[in-house]
């Protein structure tokens, strides 16, 4: 690639630190900064050059395998390391391209949303989370992963509460956020306690080989495992364990619950990926256990009732997040069936859904925006009075129930024909019957977007046409575009995202990738 | 005008010198000892927070202005994280103290003391901090309510 000849060499190198490192330092600057401008701009900035980074070392990675950076100098296993290989170089471009993203929709966003004496701060919270996000899917290094899953989540917290200048539920919600995502944490460290007991070293990949070496290891390594599957489960909003994540999807400030859904749920599903297939092995009977029975058990549970939750909400911004409960439950549904296109179909799954419900949420905000709107009763209409961000939502719509020539029709499509691969046919069946559901819920705020009369207002005046400014347009339609262009394949971004996905499942199922 | 504390006054104001300066033998003995940036950063703190404790919060905010405090939250991290460019530009990688001067045992050793002098200044103003916030939230107890 040409444009790799612009990017120094040592970018290459230290990239992986870069990365977490620059939005940690910066953010810790823009706290102090006294305007919303700069500190936006700081931020901006920041988000672009690990974007422009995280590019350069996945494409980097690509061409000279995985790639390990130990930081300061001190070699693994020992030392903590940080690498790239083809299972964390998606997310890591993913999770910055979401950031910049999300940030041009904040510019316009957060006047209205977060108070005015606080939006230098909530900038410095968002870099926090960021680098958070960007550490725990970087790190080789098992205790580290849950040190950046706290830098994260605790920034979420507050950005969640932030919401409450726009509806003061927000802080009910980041609280219930915070007591189950430390028990979540706690969870995960105690897992990671056990397993650190049974294999003496913290670095994920000589774990993996010990583990391998034991055959799977003794009680203390199935107790592990039991105990970073309901960490993580809870991080990602596994079924049983979703509870907290419609309050905070749904009172969070609009750019947050676009960037929360878009990637930290994601970060987690990669976690477990991570675990599941690189640190055990699916052939411990255990974990081939827990894969068949609990993850595929529970994603389609989820799937059918989240669903059903899906249909019957009334506030907008709450179908959606039920929706991606249900969404969740699709990938763990590829991760559990545990073949190899299975796994690419869920990796691709999450990439796609990052982008789809990316979208929606941010045209369900600008609705909020122009005109108020939380609830599904409220939309009447819209089709008339904003009718570019309807048709971005309607787009992204369509892709989130899986209508051919949208991303999602192209990770359904993949995950059905691994299930009936595997001659799993009912699962195929359930795959079809939540995408009906998802028609009935996302079909209903069409059909009043499009096909009911704008409301009256109290002075007689019928409703005018008043488009969300171009700031939200923009991210909006980039995700749009985004997901069709993924599912007609122009310019070869379904085979960019399948190709990805597909070398990310063949590390993990140790087919030589 | 008849004083009820006059005895916890005399006492911290002794103490309080002590505190601090115990902190900084905490703080600078870490590379020997137990101790360490936190650990001093917290006693560091907590010689503020029992002026705050006697004198009230007011005379303590005098003393440490808040606005410090926030200053305080990024200087040290700059500093933990300005040692890392620092190394970087050096040509090491990111916080290998090695590359900091001829021999890297002594590159260890300066980093090493760089890196607890930010993780003092932001355990220190950290510290105070919450100390402050929840201060700041209760009015103040009455003199005879004691």
């Amino acid at each position: 690639m040409a444009l790799m000849d612009y990017i120094p060499e040592w970018l290459l190198i230290h990239g992986p630190a870069v990365i977490i490192v620059l939005p940690l330092i910066m953010a810790a600057v823009t706290s102090i900064l006294p305007g919303r401008k700069p500190a936006w701009f700081v931020a901006m900035l920041v988000t672009i050059i690990c974007t422009v980074t995280a590019f350069a070392v996945a494409i980097y990675n690509l061409k000279t395998g995985v790639d390990v950076y130990p930081m300061g100098g001190w070699d693994p296993p020992h030392g903590i390391s940080l690498l790239i290989d083809a299972l964390n170089a998606p997310i890591l471009v993913l999770i910055t391209l979401m950031a910049v993203v999300s940030l041009v929709y904040a510019l316009p966003a957060t006047l209205a949303e977060v108070e005015p004496k606080k939006r230098a701060p909530y900038y410095a919270a968002f870099l926090l989370c960021v680098a958070g996000l960007l550490g725990m899917v970087v790190t080789g290094d098992a205790f580290n992963v849950f040190v950046f899953l706290e830098v994260s989540s605790i920034a979420t917290y507050v950005l969640v509460a932030m919401g409450a200048a726009r509806d003061r539920r927000a802080l009910s919600a980041a609280y219930n956020y915070l007591i189950l995502g430390s028990i979540g944490a706690t969870f995960f460290v105690i897992g990671i306690g056990f397993l650190y007991m049974e294999t003496g070293t913290l670095n994920m990949a000589d774990m993996g080989r010990i583990l391998a070496d034991l055959d799977g290891g003794s009680r203390v390594a199935k107790v592990a495992f039991g105990f970073i599957v309901v960490g993580l489960g809870l991080k990602l909003a596994m079924f049983p364990l979703h509870n907290w994540l419609p309050g905070a999807y749904a009172y969070a400030p609009t750019q947050i619950t676009m960037f929360l859904a878009s990637t930290a749920t994601k970060a987690a599903l990669y976690l477990l990926l991570r675990f599941v297939f690189f640190v055990f092995d699916p052939d411990f009977d255990y974990v081939a256990n827990v894969l068949q029975f609990l993850l595929v058990g529970l994603g389609v549970i989820g799937m059918l009732f989240a669903s059903l939750q899906a249909i019957f909400q009334t506030d907008a911004r709450r179908l959606l997040a039920f929706s991606s409960v249900a969404q969740v439950g699709y990938m763990l549904l590829g991760v559990g069936i545990a073949t190899a296109a299975s796994v690419t179909a869920g990796y691709l799954h999450l990439i796609n859904h990052a982008i789809i419900k990316g979208g929606l949420f941010l045209a369900v905000g600008a609705m909020w925006y122009r005109f108020g709107i939380t609830r599904t009763a409220d939309v009447n209409g819209l089709g008339k009075t904003m009718p570019w961000t309807t048709a971005a939502f309607t787009v992204s719509g369509l892709s989130l129930i899986g209508v051919p020539f949208t991303a999602g029709f192209v990770s359904k499509y993949q995950l059905a024909t691994a299930a009936a691969a595997n001659g799993w046919w009912w699962a195929v069946f359930v795959i079809v019957l939540t995408s009906v559901l998802a028609i009935f819920y996302i079909g209903r705020l069409l059909l009043a977007a499009y096909f009911q009369d704008a409301p009256v207002m109290e002075d007689g005046q019928v409703c005018t046409r008043n488009e969300a400014p171009l700031l939200m347009l923009i991210p909006m339609w980039a995700m749009a575009i985004a997901s069709v262009l993924i599912g007609t394949n122009i310019l070869g971004a379904s085979d960019l995202v399948v190709g990805a996905s597909e070398r990310a499942a063949n590390l993990l199922l140790g087919l030589g990738g | 005008m008849h004083d009820p504390h006059v005895l916890l006054r005399v006492i911290s104001k002794f103490l309080i010198p002590i505190i601090a300066l115990f902190a900084l033998y905490v703080q600078f003995h870490g590379d020997y000892g137990p101790g360490g940036g936190f650990q001093a950063g917290v006693i560091l703190a907590a010689s503020v927070i029992l002026y705050a404790l006697i004198f009230g919060l007011d005379a303590a905010k005098k003393a440490f202005p808040p606005s410090w405090v926030r200053i305080g939250m990024t200087i040290g991290v700059l500093l933990y994280g300005g040692t890392g460019v620092v190394t970087w530009l050096l040509g090491g990688e990111y916080l290998n103290y090695s590359v900091l001067a001829h021999e890297a045992s002594h590159g260890q050793h300066y980093g090493i003391l760089a890196v607890e002098l930010g993780v003092l200044v932001t355990v220190t103003t950290v510290m105070i901090a919450i100390f402050y916030a929840f201060g700041s939230r209760q009015p103040e107890t009455d003199e005879r309510d004691w």
